[in-house]
């Protein structure tokens, strides 16, 4: 296709115009990758680019959908403030959402996220609230909940590790998008658990769909580097997680999902952040067994958002606060 | 003695203890010294070439090692030092 095909392809889409932010929300392209499939002859790699969503992650999904349902049902009434806990990508995403839709947004964070991550949510005019660095999400869980038992009325807690709406997100969006963009070809669904709403939702509606093998992607340690995403066995366990629903899980090594993060920016121009690194290394570990076996697949995971956000402060900013 | 802060999933290793105190002048001979009160911690922390694993930040107070002298920045009677993990989902 010619350069101008492909202008005529992209003008002709009535996307290019909404009124109102949030119908920005999903959509997402699917991207293959053509040099990292290379690695499995004979299987597809597929890759949903949530780092499109106009706040610039996967979470913008169950952000809205969380604000959009509390509104609807009048659990969020007005004078209150959405309270959470985050590690950063939801508390963007609620900023956004919530600035869009007049709702006043209480993050709480634990003080080591990244200092862009910070800024990004203080743009958007949200009160922060910091929890203890040695204390990781669940330390940011534990004092959200105290917040909300000692004010009420002040606050209404979204609790997306809870929050039935994070993963009926995916359901109703993700993964239909998915299904229709590989026009059902879809074999394989990898990605990685945070909330593991992503997982839990997008693996319940293909498994409606069709024989889709759905996998969850965890850090292989408790003590990892693989921002975003959760060990389970020794955190909080999301309320909405639900093992049964996983064909299987892949156990990532930071190191990996580094290297693939690494590789993405190199040789696919994708500068994207590392848990998307690591679905990306499980993701060709799933096509690396099938290739192996002589067995076609079409395996689909999820850019969770851009690296950008995960920049080390520069040597002058180099002073921490805590 | 310096004070080193531990992290949540490094916990295990210290019985639950959220600091510990050990000897040593400089991070490596700190850090060095947390494996005889913790074992197995040390392979957490560094890897095979024995440097500090890429996702592993340690601070003395409230710098990062790497824009100080690594794990050769000098280590105080009174320092804190702080293991920093990754954040987890959501």
């Amino acid at each position: 296709m010619t350069a101008t095909g492909t202008l005529e392809r992209r003008t002709s889409t009535s996307r290019l115009r909404v009124d109102d932010l949030t119908e920005l929300v999903g959509d997402t392209p699917l991207l293959r990758l053509r040099h990292i499939e290379r690695g499995c002859p004979g299987v597809e790699l597929w890759a949903k680019c949530e780092f499109t969503n106009p706040a610039g992650s996967v979470k913008d999904r169950a952000a809205l959908r969380i604000v959009r349902e509390a509104l609807a049902t009048g659990a969020l009434r007005p004078g209150m403030r959405l309270i959470d806990s985050t590690s950063g990508n939801t508390g963007i995403a609620y900023a956004m959402v919530g600035a869009a839709l007049g709702v006043p947004i209480t993050l709480v964070m634990p003080e080591n996220v990244s200092v862009p991550r910070k800024q990004v949510a203080t743009a958007y005019g949200v009160e922060i609230v910091y929890s203890s660095p040695m204390e990781g999400s669940d330390g940011a869980i534990v004092l959200a909940k105290k917040l909300v038992d000692d004010h009420p009325d002040r606050y209404w807690y979204a609790d997306q590790y809870s929050n039935p709406n994070n993963w009926l997100a995916h359901y109703h969006t993700t993964a239909p998008e998915i299904w229709a963009q590989t026009s059902g070809r879809v074999t394989h669904f990898v990605t990685g658990i945070g909330t593991s709403g992503t997982v839990m939702g997008t693996s319940r509606r293909l498994h409606e769909l069709g024989p889709v093998r759905c996998i969850g992607v965890q850090p292989d340690d408790a003590m990892h580097g693989l921002e975003g995403m959760k060990h389970i066995p020794s955190s909080i366990v999301p309320k909405i997680y639900d093992e049964s629903v996983l064909d299987d899980t892949i156990w990532m090594p930071t190191e990996e999902g580094w290297d693939m993060a690494e590789r993405l920016a190199h040789e696919e121009g994708l500068m994207i952040g590392h848990s998307s690194g690591g679905n990306v290394a499980a993701a060709l570990r799933v096509g690396k067994a099938l290739a192996a076996e002589g067995r076609p697949g079409v395996v689909v995971t999820v850019l969770c958002d851009r690296g950008d956000r995960y920049f080390l402060p520069l040597k002058w900013e180099r002073h921490y606060l805590w | 003695m310096a004070t080193i802060r531990i992290p949540t999933p490094l916990r295990k290793y210290t019985q639950g203890q959220e600091e510990v105190q050990v000897a040593g002048d400089t991070v490596q001979a700190v850090l060095e010294a947390l494996e005889q009160s913790a074992p197995g911690i040390r392979e957490r922390i560094f890897d095979d070439a024995g440097k500090v694993r890429r996702f592993v930040n340690v601070f003395v107070g409230d710098e990062d090692i790497r824009f100080l002298e690594n794990l050769q920045t000098k280590v105080a009677e009174r320092d804190e030092i702080s293991i920093i993990p990754a954040i987890a989902g959501g």
